[in-house]
């Protein structure tokens, strides 16, 4: 009987397929990027089953993309390239009416994202945050002088103040697009320029530094900074706050500070958009809606420490997120923020063969 | 045709099967080689044209990131080969330098695993059968368990507060940690401890079938102990040492994440460059060209060798 009555069950099943669709979704996001129970909340909003997929970088989440086939309903690239990515055909637009959340977004913000993706068509932000340092505010003290004030990139440009933190372990973002415009800037030129000389100045300022840091990775300095492993880290706000958040539960006595230097810092929008081939755009639209739900996106900033765009979340963020300049930048800081370039292809080659010369030296 | 019929069905099956192949002209022997010929084909020879073909075209903002090879447009057929990807490869010394390091680096450790794995091969080969067992059991354990993690443990034990450094510095022994990760040394570890049991077991089936007469004539003769290893033991284990070279060498050259979590960014292996060019530069044809060189360059000669060996097995 029990058999007979699971087969009918197939049976339906098999019969109404875009209901059994739309009971699944596909999500590709950060790792480390959302709150522990928004998952869980949504299923149980909407009885769609989620699978949750992490990458650490955006070019792996690109190669899935431009390959093409990848499943993934949700995905959540950075603004730059987000717009790379639109030019390749990559994304559908989204269908705004089955949005109603949008109009809690901070419009202003949204109008900054659109400077990538023309009237926000393909993608909505998710959350936004700076590049920026994070340190080990006890360990720096105890090379710099306790008197000395982190609050600029001399930390990790300047090549005296790097040279004495190297035995505690400075590490990089393995990210090009953004560690050579911050060069540029401490230097001085425009960190938004495409010109071969530009990169090459701000390179030969990394190369300088270079013998002082122990790696370059995009992830692994959250751990370890939280750790004691490493003192200083060129990082993504959020995560470094994170490590701020681990070292804490740990009690292992590690203090992170994290600072917007005072030359300015990358601002960037990450941007939750559905591929043109996604399996369940139905259930994808209702998820990006969910997540525009002031609630929703206000447990998310208070569990992994970034700003969202949300201007109706606002009011349940922690105070002590809102108040942190080193989330919400205040209004002067703001203006020494920069947004990503775009490269075209060849600028990309050179990019990344600066890159690899600042890493290994050839 | 009916009377046809009735005579296939008396005879044997196996008798059926080699009719059938006969019958499309296909003898057993070529039936048995037939099967490792397909997966050579479909596993390996089919995804090679396909990399080969996306190596010479050239790179775009499209889905997939490159032109196609060819074009059917008003009744003309327009195919575009474009070799300038392996061109490149020439004009950067940056690709040259990484295969020679991949090459340094796959070859120091093999030759580590070598010697490591042959004293680890020869005892189990010479333990008592019973012993014998639970040591190649343990050779092949660690297999259970995921490679990454067993890579991750790794970090565990070489890091700034890892094990070594935090039991040396209890013993006293040093006062300020020794730095392990994210240097060339770490990546010896990695691939040595991760490829030794491919050398240890094709030199332990080796080693288990040498003669022991041949031992003991040698002993009799009055040679030494290590006499009798250079003269007898090391020449017949040949076979073996190759083998298992070839199995830890040719991943080795390859490898992408144990460089990648234990290295340090100077250590600049073929597989990170390979990374670079399909990730960061999203330039498909430039990383098969890549990887197109870099199966010349290591199939080559490992097939030169075979055929040396080969011959070598012949005359003797």
């Amino acid at each position: 009987m029990k058999k007979l009555l699971m087969l009918s069950v197939a049976l339906t099943l098999s019969a109404s397929p875009t209901l059994a669709q739309d009971m699944t979704l596909n999500i590709y996001n950060w790792s480390d990027y959302i709150a522990e129970d928004t998952i869980e909340k949504f299923t149980a909003e909407t009885g769609i089953t989620v699978v949750y997929d992490v990458y650490d970088s955006n070019e792996v989440l690109e190669a899935k993309m431009l390959t093409g086939s990848s499943g993934y309903d949700v995905v959540v690239p950075t603004s730059d390239f987000l717009q790379r990515q639109i030019g390749a055909g990559v994304y559908q637009p989204l269908d705004k009416s089955q949005l109603p959340n949008l109009v809690n977004m901070d419009a202003d913000l949204m109008a900054g994202a659109a400077s990538f993706d023309p009237d926000n068509e393909h993608a909505v932000i998710y959350m936004w945050g700076t590049t920026g340092i994070g340190f080990n505010a006890g360990m720096v003290a105890e090379r710099l002088g306790a008197d000395y004030e982190v609050s600029s990139w001399d930390l990790v440009f300047d090549l005296e103040t790097v040279a004495k933190l190297g035995d505690c372990g400075v590490s990089f973002l393995d990210a090009p697009s953004e560690m050579l415009p911050a060069a540029m800037n401490y230097l001085g030129l425009d960190p938004r320029s495409t010109n071969v000389a530009d990169f090459e100045a701000g390179a030969a300022l990394l190369e300088t530094v270079r013998p002082h840091i122990r790696y370059f990775h995009s992830s692994q300095y959250i751990n370890d900074l939280a750790n004691g492993d490493t003192c200083v880290a060129v990082g993504w706000s959020g995560d470094v706050f994170q490590a701020q958040a681990r070292a804490a539960e740990a009690e292992n006595g590690v203090e992170i500070g994290y600072v917007i230097p005072s030359e300015g810092a990358l601002q960037w929008f990450d941007m939750m958009a559905i591929p043109v081939d996604a399996p369940h755009p139905e259930a994808a639209h209702k998820f990006i809606n969910f997540v525009m739900d002031a609630q929703i996106t206000a447990d998310i900033t208070n569990y992994v420490w970034y700003a969202n765009a949300n201007a109706a979340s606002m009011s349940l963020v922690d105070e002590e997120i809102t108040s942190d300049p080193g989330i919400f930048p205040t209004d002067e800081a703001k203006e020494r923020l920069w947004g990503a370039t775009v490269y075209d292809a060849r600028t990309d080659r050179v990019v990344t063969r600066l890159w690899t010369r600042v890493k290994s030296g050839q | 045709m009916s009377d046809k019929k009735t005579f296939v069905d008396r005879m044997p099956f196996s008798q059926q099967i080699a009719g059938f192949f006969a019958r499309i002209g296909l003898s057993p022997r070529a039936m048995v080689i037939a099967i490792p010929t397909l997966w050579l084909l479909i596993f390996f020879l089919i995804p090679f044209v396909v990399v080969a073909k996306i190596s010479l075209s050239e790179a775009a903002i499209a889905r997939p990131p490159y032109l196609p090879l060819w074009e059917f447009k008003d009744g003309i057929l327009n195919v575009t080969l474009n070799i300038g990807n392996y061109i490149f490869l020439t004009e950067d010394p940056l690709y040259y330098s990484a295969f020679i390091e991949s090459i340094t680096i796959a070859g120091f450790s093999t030759f580590f695993a070598l010697l490591i794995g042959y004293p680890m091969a020869y005892m189990i080969a010479r333990a008592p059968d019973r012993t014998r067992n639970i040591l190649l059991m343990l050779v092949i354990l660690p297999f259970w368990s995921s490679f990454l993690l067993r890579v991750y443990a790794w970090i565990g034990i070489l890091k700034t507060k890892g094990l070594i450094n935090g039991a040396l510095m209890w013993l006293g022994i040093i006062d300020d940690p020794i730095v392990m990760m994210q240097t060339d040394f770490a990546v010896y570890v990695g691939i040595v401890y991760t490829y030794l049991p491919f050398m240890i077991l094709p030199l332990y089936a080796n080693l288990v079938k040498l003669d022991e007469s041949l031992l003991e004539a040698a002993s009799d003769l009055g040679a030494s102990p290590f006499m009798t290893f250079l003269t007898i033991t090391l020449p017949l284990s040949l076979p073996g040492i190759f083998a298992g070279s070839l199995l830890v060498f040719i991943p080795a050259v390859g490898e992408f994440v144990i460089p990648q979590l234990l290295g340090g960014p100077d250590t600049l292996m073929i597989g990170k460059i390979l990374w670079n060019e399909f990730f960061s530069n999203r330039d498909w044809p430039v990383a098969s060209a890549v990887a197109i060189a870099m199966l010349f360059v290591l199939v080559i000669p490992v097939m030169l060798l075979q055929k040396a060996q080969q011959a070598d097995g012949e005359q003797s």
